[in-house]
């Protein structure tokens, strides 16, 4: 009977003051989506991270008048180097074939490059790729090399954009967290206050605090469950809409978004929106109905 | 049952203590009346008695045990023992005579068949057998006043507390009320009750208690209003 009635005085609280409810509602699930978002950005670019650095690789382009014997000794220094897991050597030949292989679509670009326009090189796989500096700085010094490029500071440009995105993201749920924790707090207190009569009576004859106070923090609860589960929808339907559709292309650069972690979100979300719901409408009510 | 020991409580920023060093003791099954002008802190003594206020100084015992100490997380099953009643009645206006009694028994965790069972027993008590399930505005003052008894007194409390319950109510039905309070007293129920109702004080010759300025000017066996 007790239970039957604190759920039935959560409906009631719900509907009695829909628009505010429905604002709760939203607000909640804006920032639920937002949040869900940062957090999928930030698996995926922890995934991307371990893919691609695994293939990375470090280029040293070799100037145009190297000679024989630099070219011996360079190779040499990275055969022998312990940082380098495996080396392969690329000529002008095999570097305009694959040049012109990746530009097989433009010509006229590839016309435009001579046989001896691209320079000869060594690809260096790293063990591992952080150590990409001492590396470098070990290479650096020898004679003949023009230039020693990491591809991971090209990722790490890329890396940076995804980190701004789910930054922005992250800040976009914090502002719209405090705006639905402050409707959650207006909405109790407006709920307090219509049942001040009920509240007065069960103070009065000696209902437990929790009793009095739970339908108020179901009644938060419930609202930020809703939240949560339309945000968990638009999340899935905007990872459905923009990766598996409009920005197929992307999927090259993209490793896929794993379902799984999408689904992880329903639970992570739900949590989140209960627990945060329940301590802002507790919070309230410590202010509003004192005992 | 009642024991105030050296009671003081000044409220914040008021000039003078609403009770002054007030010692008291109550027996149980005891009927007293508090009486004295308005603002001399006759309330204050309700409010103690309820936990509602703490005191400044001094120690309040009810029911032999110590209020003043006493967890706010127990506060609620302490109140539990004290029935009370008001001079504004304080139902609820949109739950009939029945359902403001249940209400009471309900949210302290008896079930409907408890209610179905004891919620009429007492509203007959009270005389208002056939009038169980009238909504507030269906009543007279005296009417609603006995709803509110029936729900103070429903759970069997060791104590009756009535601040003016005589207030909003004319001579007559005073008279009714306090035969109602009598009945109560006599199941062994200590009843304290706060009024200015000389009238009622004078006929019932129970013991008064008079204050004035927080203290206890008087204190008399078979008292009247004087």
């Amino acid at each position: 009977m007790r239970l039957k009635y604190v759920l039935n005085e959560v409906l009631v609280g719900l509907w009695r003051n829909v628009t505010m409810t429905v604002a709760m509602i939203i607000t909640m699930s804006v920032s639920l989506t937002m949040l869900g978002a940062s957090v999928l950005l930030y698996l995926q670019v922890d995934q991307m991270k371990s893919y691609y650095y695994g293939n990375i690789e470090v280029s040293i382009f070799l100037r145009s008048d190297v000679t024989e014997a630099q070219r011996q000794a360079i190779d040499q220094a990275i055969s022998s180097n312990p940082l380098v897991a495996e080396r392969t050597y690329e000529t002008r030949e095999e570097a305009l074939k694959r040049f012109q292989e990746l530009w097989k679509d433009s010509p006229e670009f590839v016309k435009s490059v001579g046989p001896n326009s691209l320079p000869e090189s060594f690809r260096v796989k790293l063990k591992n790729p952080e150590e990409y500096k001492t590396f470098a700085d070990q290479i650096q010094g020898l004679q003949g090399i023009q230039d020693v490029i990491d591809q991971r500071t090209l990722l790490e440009k890329v890396f940076n954009i995804f980190n701004a995105i789910q930054v922005g993201a992250l800040v976009v749920a914090g502002v719209m967290a405090l705006a639905a924790l402050l409707l959650v707090g207006n909405t109790i207190q407006v709920a307090a206050y219509s049942k001040r009569r009920e509240v007065a009576v069960m103070k009065l004859v000696g209902a437990s605090n929790w009793f009095i106070q739970a339908p108020f923090v179901l009644e938060a609860v419930v609202a930020g469950l809703i939240g949560a589960i339309l945000g968990f929808i638009a999340l899935f339907v905007s990872k459905v809409v923009l990766f598996d559709n409009k920005l197929q292309a992307l999927t090259n650069i993209l490793t896929p978004i794993d379902n799984g972690n999408v689904w992880l979100m329903l639970p992570l979300l739900a949590g989140v929106g209960a627990v945060v719901s329940a301590v802002t409408a507790w919070v309230t009510l410590r202010f509003y109905l004192k005992v | 049952m009642i024991q105030l020991e050296n009671v003081t409580k000044t409220y914040p920023k008021a000039s003078r203590p609403s009770l002054d060093d007030v010692s008291v003791g109550i027996e149980k099954g005891e009927f007293v009346f508090f009486i004295g002008p308005s603002g001399s802190g006759k309330s204050t003594i309700i409010k103690l008695l309820l936990h509602e206020v703490s005191p400044t100084r001094g120690k309040v015992m009810v029911n032999a045990k110590d209020v003043t100490t006493l967890r706010s997380w127990k506060v609620p099953h302490f109140r539990r023992s004290i029935g009370c009643v008001f001079q504004d009645f304080r139902l609820l206006p949109n739950r009939t005579a029945y359902e403001n009694v249940a209400f009471a028994l309900e949210v302290i965790g008896k079930t409907k068949a408890v209610a179905r069972r004891v919620v009429p027993e007492v509203l007959e008590l009270v005389g208002l057998g056939g009038k169980e399930h009238r909504y507030p505005h269906e009543l007279s003052g005296g009417e609603q006043q006995r709803v509110a008894v029936a729900r103070a007194f429903v759970n069997r409390p060791l104590i009756l507390l009535a601040d003016e319950p005589t207030g909003n109510l004319d001579p007559d039905t005073s008279i009714e009320i306090m035969r109602l309070l009598d009945r109560i007293n006599r199941t062994g129920t200590t009843v304290v009750m706060v009024t200015h109702d000389s009238n009622i004080v004078n006929q019932m010759r129970r013991r008064v208690i008079e204050i004035e300025s927080g203290r206890i000017v008087r204190d008399q066996a078979r008292g009247v209003y004087g």
